[in-house]
């Protein structure tokens, strides 16, 4: 948004050009663009050992603060949130004289998280949220927060699906201030706290995925009533948003200090929601006053059973065992 | 250790000044006196006044600062990002120049290797996170920005948001023009809250003339004066020497 058109040519490069890096000697082969962000462009591109994503841009700043982000997500053992970092160099562009800094990443292939769930089911909102908070779980106890965190940065990729950071732009150390933003998901728009780089700042916009993804046009604050009233009703109102209720409720009022919190809470709602459905069926009697907790009790009873039988089972097969053992032994 | 502060004009305008001095030649002697103008171009759905923008361009860049051009609906979001850039951008300026020092005088953040670089903009954006900063916001209240003054208003607000989560103090101040009396008018004084502007701000008139250059002469005599860029210069050695560079 910041560049104008002319100064951003830098970064267009056809089909088939070939990039060379500066300082490291290595090439890489465009094959075409992946996305336009803000601040630059990334394409696909061809390299020695396959296929990888190459992030060019005219802002020397931004290419390399993202660029110490993927270094410090690299340190984050075991995340695989963003992207890894492969290599960083600069471009000089003969055509434009000037050296146009790049770096290379791993190539995510997959679909954005709303065409995901448009296509595979809104059964996988809750399930995707819970791999995402796992995932900034660790981040957190790194130090660091997320920062921009929406759909559109979030990728699902491969079998079993798992999701995915593509934009690592906006992460930034606990304690400072968050510097990229987006203003549905960011809780400074909504009134609901400050912008200092927090566990609970993240937290808050995984609920706005949440409920971006039962409002795909999402809204804007209303002149004439408190933020979080207004986010507290569109979930009350919206029959997908209901099971999610409580937990919505207490990421947007800041009531989780950890992603692991608000994890728990949401497993226990999307866990319930599965038990009434699949119990609902069985009911003869009285299905209108199906309470929760009253059918999950209820089917523990089955199940206790269940064990009784199995473990006389067992105790019958170790006996029998036994006997063949000492029959042998006497023969 | 005497602590530097970073001092930005932000201007808020829709168009060409028609009063007065050249509003470049102010922004260049805001320049010489270590502040930055940065404009930001509150545009009509389909007005795009050729210039208007030269103007609004010209400035920022007379005095180093950065400018963009919006639709009012995106202001919020632009008044931080257009502070933040400028913000950076200064640094970015006193760290090349510590770098110069050392390195000799071709030398700047882009010769350097890329893991360098990384290094220096973490010095760079350590600096932007705990460097105090004073904001003097220069409002047009020409006739044609009546029906934008609520927007600027929350724009205003949303921008004390974002700042006050840095670990650096803030201090902002807002001026509008033309004034009731004068070219340019106080209607805050430096104060680390903006939230009385909700009370301010329905209040204001608005005039018919555009005397952007002698307000920015204006508002450059009601920085404090007792701190100079100069501070801040030697405070990033210290930074410089702990990083190792």
């Amino acid at each position: 948004m910041m560049n104008n058109t002319l100064k951003s040519q830098v970064c267009k490069v056809k089909p088939g050009t070939l990039i060379t890096g500066k300082w490291h000697k290595k090439s890489y082969k465009v094959i075409r663009a992946l996305g336009y962000g803000a601040n630059g462009i990334v394409y696909l591109a061809e390299s020695t050992s396959g296929l990888v994503a190459l992030k060019i841009s005219d802002n020397n700043m931004s290419i390399t603060s993202e660029v110490n982000v993927l270094k410090h997500f690299s340190k984050v053992q075991g995340s695989a949130l963003g992207p890894s970092l492969l290599d960083v160099d600069d471009w000089y562009r003969s055509d434009f004289a000037t050296n146009v800094p790049f770096y290379i990443m791993e190539y995510i292939s997959g679909e954005t998280f709303l065409s995901f769930i448009e296509k595979r089911g809104k059964e996988w909102i809750g399930i995707l949220c819970l791999q995402l908070l796992s995932d900034l779980e660790r981040l957190h106890q790194n130090g660091w927060v997320f920062g921009d965190l929406k759909p559109d940065n979030l990728i699902v990729t491969g079998h079993p699906p798992k999701i995915r950071c593509i934009d690592v732009g906006g992460t930034t150390l606990q304690g400072r201030s968050i510097k990229e933003f987006t203003e549905f998901f960011d809780r400074g728009y909504w009134g609901a706290g400050s912008r200092k780089a927090e566990p609970t700042y993240d937290l808050f916009a995984v609920a706005m995925i949440i409920i971006n993804s039962a409002y795909p046009k999402r809204f804007s604050r209303s002149a004439n009533m408190n933020g979080t009233e207004q986010l507290k009703q569109a979930v009350k109102t919206n029959p997908q948003l209901k099971k999610f209720e409580k937990v919505l409720e207490g990421a947007i009022e800041g009531k989780y200090q950890q992603a692991a919190q608000m994890r728990k809470e949401l497993v226990y709602s999307i866990s319930r929601v599965e038990t009434h459905s699949s119990s609902t069926p069985k009911k003869t009697v009285k299905p209108t006053t199906n309470h929760h907790t009253r059918t999950q009790r209820r089917q523990k009873k089955p199940a206790k059973y269940g064990g009784i039988i199995e473990t006389l089972l067992i105790v019958i097969f170790v006996c029998l065992g036994y006997i063949l053992y000492v029959y042998g032994q006497l023969l | 250790m005497q602590k530097g502060s970073l001092k930005q004009i932000l201007l808020i305008t829709d168009g060409c000044s028609n009063q007065g001095e050249d509003p470049l030649a102010m922004a260049a002697l805001a320049k010489e006196q270590g502040i930055t103008v940065n404009v930001i171009g509150v545009l009509e759905e389909d007005t795009i006044d050729e210039k208007g923008m030269q103007e609004i361009e010209g400035i920022a860049l007379a005095s180093g600062g950065v400018s963009q051009v919006v639709y009012s609906t995106q202001l919020s979001q632009t008044v931080q990002m257009v502070t933040r850039k400028a913000m950076t951008q200064t640094l970015q300026g006193v760290v090349n120049k510590e770098l110069q020092q050392i390195l000799g005088s071709k030398t700047s953040m882009e010769d350097l290797p890329p893991d360098k670089r990384g290094e220096v903009l973490e010095v760079v954006d350590e600096l932007g996170e705990t460097v105090e900063l004073e904001v003097l916001v220069l409002v047009d209240t020409s006739a044609s920005m009546k029906h934008k003054l609520p927007t600027v208003k929350e724009a205003l607000l949303d921008l004390q948001l974002s700042l006050n989560a840095r670990m650096g103090n803030n201090s902002f101040s807002v001026f509008v023009f033309p004034g009731k009396r004068k070219e340019v008018e106080r209607v805050l004084d430096w104060t680390p809250n903006l939230g009385s502007l909700s009370t301010i701000f329905p209040k204001l008139t608005t005039g018919g003339i555009t005397p952007t250059g002698p307000a920015i002469r204006e508002a450059l005599t009601y920085f404090k004066q007792k701190r100079s860029l100069r501070s801040l210069i030697s405070r990033d050695e210290q930074y410089f020497e702990e990083s190792g560079m």
